[in-house]
């Protein structure tokens, strides 16, 4: 956890958390094991109490649950955005489907874990997040480098050359670190591995989620979009 | 010497037999090459060796009043064939008394075989020496009457008949001469291939009865005070082993019950998560159709995989598979006790048999990170076959 410190707003305090998800036991669980890490303002169950809720009590950081009835995390996300942009989401599941993934991290989520993640890991990409910076899941990772995956400069057969090769594309080395990731590395370990430092990690980390959020990579669209249609 | 070049050591041979037929010049090409070029494992060349063996130049310029005397004698007498003979036998044995000399034991073994039945050293049964020298005499003898045949064809008048029958002399001639040699090389071929296949079944059933069997018999060991979990786990293998033994179906083998790579993985994560009650993260990226080395590979993963579940004690292990146009990456990883390799006593066979050369004899290769205290990782590569 001294990862993070000094990394942001909310480095040593206790950020202040909002937590839904439509699973009471879940909730409870995620409760437990924040414990007194951080400071959870609220919680809520469904799309239209979270939007109200989280307006009013203005949290740092707000773990989402990316399936939600009536219309998902991503419908949480859209509808918070713009009236707080400071709010920060952290998407948490036990989907398996890159397109629900994808979807929610292109609405505006700054990373993805998955339900099975322990405590302090969670405690860790809360602060995190909170900090400003992207967490990526091992799973994350491999959405990320499958969605990029085979664009070398002049794309394949199914993309279209990319519009533009600065978002389109991910660079050798962030693809290096996105691996680590993948094969379940920390960033500290990553970091060691390549013999770079944890805040490298982090920034390449960062680029990628704003390459995943800003690109317009045919790929990356229609997983988007396919979820808007559901 | 095709590693010299680094090709595959058919494609030389082929190359040069090719040329050999077209007009003796890859034989000369290869004798010229052997001559120059060091063997593997060798800084010099047998040629570097010949040039500095003074001993042995001396030798072969013994010969040299040898070849006066016979080309004074030819001359003198007016016969052609001896002074013409002459130089070739001279340098023939001069080069192949300093190449002896300076051949070692290796290469002194191949060239007395490669020799033996042309010339047949002696000590055989006296049999076979008959045989030999009747083959050798009806050799020289049509190859005499063949070499008759071409030369007098322009001043007989049967000529073109002549010297079509010389040629077929001359021809039967090098057939009756090296015909046998010919026939015990290609039985060495065919005996040699045989031998491999055998070993490499013979590998690839060690692997298999070491992912079941063994691994079995470690988890009844492990469970040992719980009966009822040793007669299910001895159950459950038995009923692997007759499957195996007496209806063909190979046990543990992944890539039989899954058709893709990504498929495949998760079946390995599942399987161990079940037996072995280890949680397994899995993360792929792409997927492809399995093929035999695949299949090799998704054994082998399955092996590191229950490795990780049996010995590192850690709370979950990650599992990436990632398949590129040119090959599949595999990464077993765990956060849990790791081990020192070189301390796994030789009877254990895991990690060398069915991981290791299970990836080895399919073009594969297994890489181990470890030590005592920092987890393991198990990274597994294999080249994809082109066109799929």
């Amino acid at each position: 956890m001294t990862e993070t410190a000094g990394s942001g707003p909310a480095a040593g305090g206790r950020p202040r958390v909002f937590l839904v998800d439509d699973h009471h036991l879940f909730r409870a669980g995620v409760r437990a094991e924040l414990g007194d890490a951080v400071e959870l303002v609220g919680e809520a169950d469904e799309v239209q109490a979270a939007i109200e809720m989280i307006g009013e009590r203005s949290p740092e950081v707000v773990l989402l649950d990316v399936h939600l009835p009536q219309g998902g995390g991503k419908a949480v996300i859209e509808a918070v955005r713009g009236a707080h942009p400071d709010v920060r989401f952290l998407a948490l599941s036990v989907s398996d489907a890159p397109e629900d993934v994808i979807g929610v991290i292109r609405a505006g989520a700054r990373g993805y874990v998955t339900k099975t993640i322990s405590g302090p890991e969670l405690v860790d990409a809360v602060r995190r997040v909170a900090g400003g910076d992207a967490v990526f899941s091992p799973r994350l990772a491999g959405f990320v480098l499958d969605a990029f995956a085979g664009m070398g400069a002049f794309g394949t057969a199914l993309d279209p050359p990319p519009v533009d090769p600065e978002l389109d594309q991910l660079s050798s080395r962030e693809r290096e670190v996105l691996r680590f990731i993948a094969r379940g590395y920390t960033y500290r370990e990553v970091g060691r591995e390549l013999h770079i430092s944890v805040k490298t990690v982090e920034s390449h980390v960062s680029a990628v989620l704003r390459k995943l959020q800003l690109s317009t990579r045919h790929q990356l669209t229609y997983w988007a979009t396919e979820r808007r249609l559901v | 010497m095709a590693r010299r070049f680094g090709v595959d050591a058919t494609f030389v041979r082929i190359a040069l037999v090719i040329a050999t037929l077209a007009g003796g010049w890859g034989l000369t090409l290869y004798v010229a090459a052997w001559i120059l070029m060091p063997m593997d494992g060798q800084d010099r060349s047998i040629g570097v060796r010949v040039v500095r063996d003074r001993q042995g130049i001396l030798l072969a310029l013994a010969f040299l009043p040898a070849l006066v005397v016979t080309m004074a004698v030819g001359s003198a007498l007016h016969l052609t064939v001896l002074t013409s003979l002459a130089w070739p036998v001279f340098l023939f044995g001069a080069g192949g008394v300093l190449l002896w000399r300076n051949s070692d034991p290796e290469e002194r073994a191949w060239l007395r075989e490669a020799a033996e039945p042309v010339v047949h050293a002696g000590t055989r049964s006296s049999r076979r020496w008959r045989r030999m020298g009747l083959r050798l005499g009806l050799g020289v003898l049509l190859l005499f009457v063949g070499i008759g045949g071409l030369e007098a064809h322009h001043t007989h008048p049967l000529g073109p008949f002549r010297s079509a029958v010389g040629v077929l002399a001359v021809a039967a001639a090098v057939v009756v001469i090296f015909g046998p040699w010919w026939l015990r090389l290609i039985r060495d071929l065919v005996a040699e291939r045989q031998a491999r296949l055998r070993a490499e079944d013979r590998a690839d059933m060690a692997a298999r009865v070491h992912d079941s069997v063994l691994q079995s018999l470690a988890l009844i060991q492990r469970a040992a005070d719980d009966p009822q979990k040793v007669v299910r786990l001895a159950r459950s293998q038995e009923r692997e082993l007759r499957a195996w033994l007496f209806e063909g179906d190979i046990p543990t083998a992944v890539g039989d019950r899954a058709a893709t790579m990504a498929g495949g993985v998760q079946l390995v994560a599942r399987e161990v998560e079940e037996s072995h009650g280890v949680p397994v993260e899995v993360v792929t990226v792409g997927d492809c159709p399995l093929d035999d080395p695949l299949r090799a590979l998704l054994d082998a993963a399955r092996e590191a995989t229950v490795n990780a579940a049996k010995w590192s004690g850690a709370p979950t292990i990650s599992l990436y598979a990632e398949v590129e146009p040119a090959r599949v990456s595999l990464f077993v990883r765990d956060r849990g006790n790791g081990f020192d390799p070189d301390a796994v006593a030789r009877d254990r066979h895991g990690i060398a048999e069915s991981i290791q050369a299970r990836m080895l004899r399919n073009g594969g290769r297994a890489e181990l990170r470890t030590a005592v205290g920092s987890g393991t990782e198990v990274e597994l590569a294999m080249p994809r076959a082109p066109g799929r």
